[in-house]
């Protein structure tokens, strides 16, 4: 789901930079006072984990590939602002290192991944979370929400595409949300199994609110 | 998180990258999918705003397509690791 340069009119990627630098520095405040020592080697952890993942396309339908986004991944462990800002980290190295993503629509993108898909997936997670309670809360919760971030950020990648005349809306729209409704069960699947191995092996690691 | 548990979280990751990724899909993604039912894929060709310096993750000069993805990948993870732990550092202080 990396928009390339090119997609995105300068209408649409120059208004999304400037919101994304925004969020971004909204994020770094909210995380600088919170910031545990143990969260800071988390953090790189898990942009390793994410990266490599992100290279690991799986096949979904008739040639087409899917591979992790990882934005609720990130927000489990780390939560929303330290979440989107690991995020926003794979996707500026992925941008500069390995042409992966235009440098132009780099915001937008970081808004897609960061903001809709780590932030966005986080509320969801939690909603889930704190209705089921317990494990089951916290694994019901990634995988809902690892499904929804993907169909969202597709979905909000699609009106950016519209917005830019890429591509009108009533095509874009259901063409994203269709294939990424496939792809995000992938990224269900490897977020359950990441989240309930950490939750096996250093359950403490996975974010809670109350003791940040 | 002590050294060992972030050696080995860091190790897990490094052969994803290096071992995985060459078996990985080749086939478009969801949305270079849709560009190019829908028409707009050649959009997307022209000359980038930047050229990185490994682009589509291939280590210039490795012949052997696994290989060249491969270092590639373990270059990214590690650069990727140290930049999101500095990050954080940086933050937290």
């Amino acid at each position: 789901m990396h928009i390339p340069d090119g997609f995105l009119a300068v209408n649409t990627w120059a208004p999304a930079w400037v919101i994304s630098v925004s969020g971004l520095g909204y994020c770094i405040r909210r995380v600088s006072g919170a910031l545990k020592d143990k969260m800071i080697p988390l953090m790189g952890v898990m942009a390793a984990f994410i990266f490599a993942g992100q290279m690991l396309n799986f096949p979904v339908v008739a040639g087409t590939s899917g591979h992790l986004l990882g934005g609720v991944l990130a927000a489990v462990l780390l939560g929303p602002y330290a979440g989107a800002i690991v995020i926003a980290v794979v996707l500026t190295i992925q941008c500069l290192v390995f042409q992966d993503g235009g440098l132009t629509a780099l915001g937008a993108n970081i808004f897609n991944m960061s903001f809709v898909g780590a932030m966005g997936g986080y509320m969801i997670y939690n909603l889930i979370r704190k209705a089921i309670g317990s494990e089951k809360g916290i694994l019901a919760g990634t995988a809902v929400a690892a499904w929804a971030s993907v169909v969202l950020a597709s979905s909000v990648c699609a009106v950016q595409l519209a917005i830019s005349g890429t591509s009108p809306l009533r095509l874009a729209l259901p063409a994203m949300a269709l294939v990424h409704m496939l792809i995000g069960i992938g990224e269900a699947v490897i977020s359950v199994l990441v989240v309930g191995f950490v939750l096996k092996t250093r359950p403490d690691l996975i974010y809670n609110k109350e003791d940040a | 998180m002590n050294k060992k548990e972030i050696l080995l979280w860091l190790a897990v990751s490094l052969i994803l990258a290096f071992f995985i990724s060459p078996f990985a899909s080749s086939s478009p993604d969801g949305l270079e999918k849709v560009a190019d039912d829908k028409g707009f894929l050649e959009k997307g060709e022209a000359e980038p705003a930047f050229i990185s310096p490994l682009p589509d993750y291939v280590w210039p000069g490795v012949h052997n397509e696994g290989f060249a993805t491969g270092f590639a990948g373990i270059m990214g993870t590690l650069i990727v690791f140290g930049v999101a732990y500095g990050v954080g550092a940086a933050i937290k202080r």
